[in-house]
Formats: C-alpha cells, structure tokens, sequence
C-alpha cells in the first residue's frame, strides 16, 4: 500500500493505493487519526480509485476516523470506490454511514 | 487440548454440508505468521478459483475469506507473534447435487496457536458501530460452508465454496 497526502487550505486529500490489509492498516490509521485529531484539519478526503483490496482490519481504520472526526466536528469523506471495497462496504453495512462519492469533484463540491 | 476434539460444523447458509464424491489437491502452502505474506496467499487462492472457472464476485468473496481467517490466526491463535506455522490446503471438491455434479473450492487452515471456543467466535453485531470484529462476518456471508475444529493440538478451519451457490437447485442433465 502507498499513500500520498494532497494538502490544501482547509482540506487533505489522501490519495491511496494497493492493499489495505493487517501488514497495511496501520500505516492508514497513523495517517488519517494525524490528520484529524492532530492537525483536526477540516475535511479530510480518501481517494481509493487504486485500492485494490481492503480488509477488516481497513474498515475498522475507517470506523476509528469517522469516530474521530465526529467527535472532533469535521468530516471524513471517501470517493472513487471499486468494486471491491464497494462490496466490503455493502458487507459491513457501512455504505450509508460513510459520505461516499463517486469521484473528487463530486467530493469536492459536497 | 492434544487428542480432544473441539468442532462447530457451521452451515453458513443453513445447508447441510455435502458429501464429496472426489477431491483433488490443488495446491498447499506453508507461510509464517507474518501479515507481509498474506498478499502472496490472496494471490495464490484467486489463482485456484480462476481454475475453477468461479465468477469474480465469488472470487473476491473468496480471497476475502481467506486473507480474514489466516489476519484472525494472526492476531488471536498466536497473538500477533510472528514466525509461527501456518498451513493452507486448496482442493477442489465435487459433490452431486440432485444427480447433477457441482465443483467446489475446499480451503483448510491449520495453525498451532491458542485453541478458540468455536462458540465464541462469533462477529459483532453490525449495527454496533466500532473497529474491530467483522472478519468472521465476512467469512460467514461469503462461503457455503464454515467449519471450525480442535484437532491432534492444531486449530483447523474447513471452508467451502460453490460454483453454484448452495441454496441452489441444480437439476440433472437431460431434465
């Protein structure tokens, strides 16, 4: 897995990519609680048009950034979802609890 | 734990595990309990399914099955220690349904870690937003058939899929 950060005024767009699984995991959740409970940027954007896979292990890394970003008062929003991490989604029944979008300029604009 | 047998035959779809009529090996694998290696696991399982002609939904539920149960030795059978054995046996089943022969996909995990009450593994409940505990949900929703057991001092976990999904009736050729 790589993970590239975008920073700009208000906002910070990850840009993932590979398999997000238990070796990976953590690498995500260091850098998206930095983002929220540190620094408490804003918004903070997951691009995952090139996450290949993601596990459990992901999805709780996701849970434990909305989490934060709830309490902290800002937003953690996803976009550009295969159909893999789509699925995982649906599975976990997390679809409608996340802000999801299909590309960055829908997320963007939100 | 040596010479005890600890087994919960789990149907996951509520269908009575199939009886083989043949097996064959398709491949084994031994690899450490190193979370480095579970992409060479994910690779080598989407592989056998691609031979077994399965669709690539019942691919990726199937590498996602996989990959959640070999994390779950990882983490609680040996505790996150790595350098600890773990085997994978991939073989493909054929079983009659209804006079008509359906393939399927046998995986079998053996590991040597901290025995797990099969009553216990049970994931949580979805609605209970937290990290953690749906690896089991997964593996339950995605294979035909889930079988956890204790045998000879190793934790085994028996998986099967379909490539006709289990609660489907297949009728003989000819009719």
């Amino acid at each position: 897995m790589q993970i590239a950060a975008r920073a700009s005024d208000g906002f910070t767009i990850f840009d993932i990519s590979g398999d997000i699984d238990l070796a990976h995991s953590p690498q995500m959740r260091k850098a998206l609680l930095g983002e929220i409970k540190e620094k408490r940027i804003p918004r903070v954007y997951l691009n995952m048009k090139n996450v290949r896979y993601i596990d459990s292990s992901g999805i709780a890394s996701l849970v434990e950034g909305l989490k934060a970003s709830r309490d902290a008062g800002t937003r953690l929003i996803l976009y550009s979802l295969n159909n893999s991490v789509r699925e995982v989604m649906q599975l976990s029944r997390l679809q409608k609890i996340f802000e999801i979008f299909d590309d960055e300029a829908q997320a963007l604009a939100s | 734990m040596q010479g005890t047998s600890l087994t919960e035959s789990s149907t996951a779809k509520g269908i009575r595990p199939s009886e083989p009529v043949s097996s064959d090996l398709l491949v084994r694998l031994q690899m450490h309990s190193n979370p480095d290696a579970l992409c060479l696991v994910r690779a080598t399982v989407e592989r056998a399914t691609e031979l077994l002609h399965f669709h690539e939904t019942q691919t990726r539920a199937i590498v996602r099955s996989v990959d959640e149960a070999l994390a779950n030795v990882i983490r609680h059978a040996y505790k996150g220690k790595s350098g600890l054995p773990i085997e994978i046996t991939c073989k493909k089943l054929r079983v009659d349904r209804n006079g008509a022969p359906v393939t399927g996909l046998e995986i079998l995990l053996e590991d040597s870690g901290v025995a797990l009450d099969p009553a216990k593994l049970k994931g949580r409940a979805l609605e209970d937003l937290r990290p953690g505990g749906l690896g089991l949900h997964f593996i339950y929703q995605s294979m035909d058939e889930v079988e956890f057991s204790h045998k000879n001092g190793k934790n085994q976990l028996r998986m099967v899929k379909y490539t006709v999904p289990a609660n489907t009736v297949v009728k003989p050729e000819g009719e």
